[in-house]
């Protein structure tokens, strides 16, 4: 099969993939530097200050549980917005960039 | 063709008899093995390879009840229910190989099943891939003995798949071809690159897998009493058979089947525990806290640390930190190494060239962080759940570990409705384990297989000059020689301490894989130098520090536990009235403190005390691995490579020009 041949400094230069690049960078490394700090908060807390962790909030279920079961649901809320963003947004962007290579 | 038909009836055959003659090994039911393999050699599929079965075990279990009940409590699995379903699951997933064999063709079919796997499809493969039988068993037997500590673990093995969803997953789509070597050679010098990341990828899945093949072993002696050997030859010749002749598609569709298995087991199981719970969680934690016999247990761990606790206090520590996890920074540590190494283990990277666009391979990791995620708190139930229903001291009892304690869960929710689904319900369970198992090490082979073949064998000896044919000859024969391998060090590995393994895998991968990924994928100055500096730093950091770690055995330590016990027995034995001896239990501890008090020497690496205090290297390797990578790439600047990072930039953006890798 032939390949086709892009001119691809020429695509890194174009204003949209430029645009691209920008809001993929920061919503990328952005939201990956809020799990971890989130995520390291939870051993870090439990082993520094567990008399937080103990405090309990309903019935027996105390704040250490509710926090790890937390992490669940963050993890996923993150997955869901980067999808929707993604398909919304990057997806979107680079059918645009696309279209306009005429490729 | 009627060659590969021969060596897929070979397999099967091989297979068949292997688990036919484990069960020889128990009891002389010779008679069993040639009725199991002739069917089979025929190469028929699945129902009549399983029909036989039920029979052949049925001669073998009932001499089993005869036999004098041992004093140490055992997990009692019917038999016959078992090794009928474990025929079950082999007969379905060798049809599923010899579908498969018929589509692998290519090598794109044999590495990445022609990039024709569904995102949905792909998701359930990647959980079925990721979750071990360790994450299965063991996680909710932490819980089941430590409470909230076992929760705590679990939450990292999740969290770790947001870096690969954000970081690697859709790039590596669209910048890779099989294997790691194919990302990290795109703008360097493809030999020494691929040569090194080869080696890389084998090194991890290797400790992976060395882990895992000795855990099956273990395991199958534990739940169906079939000696460790043979065990290990077994899951090794199902293994191979499933990679040899159905390459990547028939090692998805096993994975799905598990992920599928699985997942329906801790539903079910969780179910039965939330009906006795009267759906509510509230009342659920409740009963924890105000149960006497987590109480006492808990009062027991505390003790240790000279901590007096006792009533709804032990209760309620049950459900905070710090019975288990002991050491904040090993925490970190581990953390540090699962967030990013799971994004650098080679079998988790492969799984995404099996789809056809980046938008599946987002769907994939997203689908699987649901499947992943809903299981660990499924977990949660399972294991507070038989800390409640079995106790603590009833789990401990079969084993020390809380290994079985899901297993003797489900033996009991289920025997609560009648015995026989109790009996159904564990050989169910222990089937799923089994496909766990191998799903598991399936996808190991694979990816090692890879590495060797496609970028050792294919791109390295002969330039990249080799046809389809060649191709997937040498993938297949590959397969064949790394499935070997693991068997014998599988076989070889059977007293060794393999615990730390599973940590020192995902440690290589976050110290020397993660780093050159990522600073190849986004770093315009990264190069040859630098992939080559960063993985073998990472590698050789990660892998000599835990050396030195506590991980390994030193005998001078363990002579000096074994007097503090000898001399804790004494000081026992002299507080006890006159003529009285110490219980079994003690005696036993007194008995193996004496050996243990004799040993001296030093470590593997002549070591009398670790060097280094923490048990996971992440938090060292880590960051040496990221430096020597910079600091590598610096040193030796390449403008091919910049020039290069244009390309590699826009087509992991875009996915342009990814049709080459697709239909190549």
């Amino acid at each position: 099969m032939a390949e086709k041949q892009y001119d691809w400094k020429a695509i890194a230069k174009n204003p949209k993939f430029v645009e691209l690049h920008h809001k993929k960078t920061a919503f990328l490394f952005g939201w990956w530097i809020f799990s971890c700090v989130y995520y390291f908060l939870l051993p870090i807390g439990a082993a520094y200050t567990p008399g937080i962790f103990k405090v309990k909030i309903i019935g027996v279920v105390n704040f250490g549980y509710i926090f790890a079961l937390s992490q669940f649901f963050v993890s996923w809320g993150i997955a869901l917005y980067y999808s929707h963003v993604a398909n919304k947004d990057f997806d979107r962007l680079t059918r645009e960039l696309i279209d306009e290579l005429h490729l | 063709m009627t060659i590969k038909k021969i060596f897929i009836a070979a397999s099967l055959a091989l297979s068949v008899a292997a688990a036919a003659y484990a069960e020889e090994a128990k009891a002389p039911a010779a008679g069993a093995a040639p009725a199991m393999s002739a069917p089979a050699a025929q190469g028929a599929p699945a129902a009549t390879a399983a029909a036989p079965a039920p029979n052949a075990a049925a001669s073998v279990a009932t001499p089993a009840p005869a036999a004098p009940a041992p004093a140490k409590k055992e997990l009692k699995t019917n038999k016959t229910i078992t090794i009928g379903m474990f025929m079950i699951i082999i007969a379905v997933t060798m049809g599923v190989v010899v579908w498969a064999a018929k589509q692998t063709k290519s090598a794109a079919d044999f590495y990445a099943a022609g990039g024709g796997i569904t995102g949905t499809q792909n998701g359930w493969a990647i959980a079925g891939d990721y979750m071990s039988a360790a994450s299965f068993l063991g996680i909710s037997g932490l819980i089941s003995l430590y409470g909230y500590d076992g929760f705590m673990y679990s939450v990292g093995w999740l969290v770790a798949y947001i870096t690969v969803l954000l970081i690697v997953a859709e790039p590596c789509r669209n910048a890779g071809k099989y294997t790691l070597g194919d990302i990290l050679s795109f703008r360097t010098s493809p030999k020494p690159v691929r040569a090194f990341a080869a080696l890389s990828t084998v090194a991890v899945s290797t400790f992976y897998l060395t882990a895992q093949m000795v855990g099956a072993g273990k395991l199958m002696a534990l739940l169906i009493g079939i000696p460790y050997k043979m065990s290990i030859i077994g899951v090794g010749v199902l293994m191979v058979g499933y990679v040899v002749f159905g390459g990547m598609v028939a090692t998805t569709w096993v994975q799905i089947i598990k992920a599928g298995l699985l997942m329906s087991g801790a539903f079910l199981l969780s179910f039965l525990v939330m009906i006795k719970a009267g759906f509510n969680p509230i009342g659920f934690f409740s009963t924890i806290v105000s149960s006497p016999e987590i109480q006492d247990h808990v009062s027991k761990l505390v003790l240790k640390d000279g901590v007096i606790l006792s009533g709804v206090d032990a209760g309620q520590r049950f459900l905070e930190p710090g019975l288990y996890l002991k050491n904040p920074l090993d925490q970190i540590s581990l953390g540090m190494a699962l967030v990013l190494g799971t994004a650098g283990m080679p079998h988790i990277l492969m799984r995404f060239f099996t789809v056809p666009t980046a938008q599946a391979a987002r769907k994939s990791v997203i689908i699987a962080m649901f499947i992943i995620g809903g299981f660990y708190v499924l977990t949660t139930l399972l294991g507070f759940g038989a800390a409640i229903h079995l106790t603590p001291q009833g789990i401990t009892s079969v084993d020390p570990g809380g290994n079985m304690a899901t297993l003797m869960l489900a033996q009991q929710m289920g025997a609560d409705i009648a015995p026989i689904i109790g009996d159904l319900f564990l050989a169910f369970l222990c089937a799923v384990a089994f496909a766990t198992i191998l799903a598991v090490v399936s996808g190991l082979v694979l990816a090692a297989s890879a590495a060797i073949a496609h970028d050792i064998y294919v791109n390295v000896i002969k330039d990249g000059h080799a046809d389809q044919h060649e191709q997937v000859f040498a993938a297949r024969a590959t397969s064949f020689v790394v499935g070997a391998c693991g068997i014998m060090i599988g076989l070889a590995a059977e007293k060794q301490n393999v615990a730390h393994l599973v940590a020192l895998a995902f440690a290589v991968a976050a110290s020397g894989n993660l780093p050159v990924v990522v600073l190849s994928l986004f770093w315009r100055k990264f190069n040859t130098a630098g992939v080559i500096s960063g993985l073998l730093v990472g590698t050789i950091a990660s892998i000599g520090l835990v050396m030195v770690s506590p991980n390994m055995t030193y005998p001078k330590v363990v002579a000096e536990g074994g007097k503090k016990v000898i001399a804790a027995m004494e000081k026992k034995q002299a507080a006890l009235p006159a003529g009285q001896s110490l219980s079994e239990k003690d005696a036993k501890a007194l008995a193996k403190a004496k050996v243990d008090a004799q040993q001296t020497g030093t470590s593997m690496v002549g070591l009398e005390k670790p060097l280094f205090t923490l048990k996971n290297p992440g938090l060292i390797s880590i960051p040496l691995g990221f430096m020597a990578a910079i600091l590598g790439a610096l040193a030796f600047p390449n403008r091919r490579s910049e020039e290069m990072f244009d390309e590699v930039y826009v087509r992991q953006n875009t996915g342009l020009g990814m049709a080459k890798a697709v239909e190549h």
